[in-house]
């Protein structure tokens, strides 16, 4: 399994039925392709939809009917459309249960920074620090580590989306929560050990005395 | 409302100007009324809108064309020649986070100076704006947004200038149809009043200026 897979699979499993759930572009986009077989949550595309569906065949796109990136895509029975304050309204003032967003880095306080490379990556910042503050619950999707070096680091040296703690990141090594009393590792992927996990992690981990593989 | 004629309607536009445009990656983007600010030149443009799409489409055609001298959005990251036109300071970019833009728009048209948002305190986003403490949660002072002209694209009007919109071409377009002195509107189709039920109607007819004829 790639690293891409095995983080979209494992934060699949964080999917709840019921959940309004915003996905950024890049790996937080696959996770809409691991839905747990069971689960049926409304997916919303920040540029005013909830019922994001699949891509459409070929031949069956609208042009008026694209992802958040401007590609087409589906509504599955039951979606609903509206401007950008009810979209927004809707991320900033907590009613969408989950966003999952990419990462450039998070530190040991789970502070994220995602949105700019000063004088390398000016891209704007979109919705990301709307929904970082206000989704409920926040999940980052990242590799472990960019050309060798620790993206889960000490404290934030890129400027920062939010000054709040987000919930989880899940890496192609490990997951790794951010509660009061710091980075804890909760999990790690299969055959890799919670050493190399912190041997890869500039952030001080809690590990705890057992620390299980992701069921995958 | 007046029909208007797409040339006669972006001649009305001075060099200079203001312009809230719709559009979310082009999608839901008056392109009519855009290929005739390029047709004509008009220059040293205020652009606010989400973002600036891509070179070839919607609002990139402005700036491949050089027509802006200053945008307000939230994302400029997949038109490359923005970035190129910033840095060469050709043009000045102000970058606001999505929710905050579309609720500054919101407020220059619903008649309140500013609003208070959580979004960006602590970031660089913050510089320069006042944090204010309201029941134990910080928030900043983000300013109302208005505009000489709204650009807004709709799916149905009808010979009123009642506005419905399609799918996710709605997006900021509502929204900048109340925050602009002269709000001049594109339609798919133009159709006659009832069309549009009541319940339907997400503009309402007294808001739009102009309504562009179609070809």
């Amino acid at each position: 399994m790639d690293a891409q897979t095995i983080i979209a699979k494992r934060i699949a499993q964080e999917l709840r039925s019921g959940m309004l759930v915003n996905l950024g572009i890049g790996i937080p986009t696959l996770v809409a392709s691991h839905v747990p077989k069971d689960v049926s949550a409304f997916f919303q595309s920040e540029n005013g939809l909830i019922g994001t569906g699949p891509i459409p065949e070929e031949g069956m796109a609208h042009p008026t009917l694209t992802d958040a990136a401007g590609h087409p895509v589906s509504a599955l029975p039951g979606a609903s459309t509206f401007d950008s304050a009810m979209s927004f309204g809707l991320i900033r003032g907590g009613h969408v249960d989950m966003t999952v967003l990419g990462g450039l880095q998070v530190d040991a306080k789970g502070q994220l920074a995602n949105w700019m490379i000063p004088g390398k990556m000016v891209p704007g910042m979109g919705g990301a620090m709307d929904l970082v503050t206000g989704a409920k619950r926040v999940v980052v999707a990242m590799q472990h580590t960019a050309k060798g070096k620790p993206k889960i680091v000490k404290e934030c040296t890129l400027p920062l989306t939010s000054l709040r703690r987000i919930d989880m990141v899940v890496t192609d090594l490990a997951v790794i929560t951010f509660p009061e009393s710091g980075a804890t590792l909760i999990e790690t992927a299969p055959s890799v050990t919670p050493e190399q996990v912190i041997a890869a992690t500039e952030a001080e981990l809690i590990v705890p005395a057992h620390v299980p593989e992701m069921r995958l | 409302m007046k029909t208007i004629a797409v040339k006669d309607a972006v001649a009305m536009i001075p060099d200079g100007a203001s312009l809230m445009i719709g559009g979310f990656m082009a999608v839901g983007t008056p392109e009519r009324l855009v290929d005739e600010l390029v047709r004509q030149g008009k220059r040293d443009l205020t652009i606010i809108a989400n973002d600036t799409a891509m070179p070839g489409r919607g609002i990139g055609k402005l700036v491949s064309a050089g027509l802006i001298a200053k945008t307000i959005a939230s994302h400029i990251g997949l038109n490359p020649e923005t970035q190129q036109q910033m840095i060469a300071k050709k043009m000045a970019v102000d970058l606001v986070p999505q929710g905050t833009l579309v609720e500054r728009i919101r407020a220059g048209g619903f008649g309140l100076g500013g609003i208070l948002t959580p979004t960006g305190v602590g970031t660089v986003v913050e510089e320069g704006k006042q944090r204010i403490q309201m029941d134990g949660k910080s928030y900043l002072v983000e300013t109302a947004l208005h505009a000489d002209f709204a650009l807004v694209h709709s799916f149905l009007a009808d010979y009123d200038g009642n506005l419905s919109y399609a799918l996710t071409a709605r997006n900021f377009n509502p929204v900048m149809a109340m925050a602009a002195d002269v709000v001049i509107v594109t339609a798919e189709h133009i159709v006659p009043v009832g069309v549009i039920a009541p319940d339907h109607v997400v503009t309402p007819a007294p808001l739009v200026d102009y309504l562009v004829t179609n070809a």
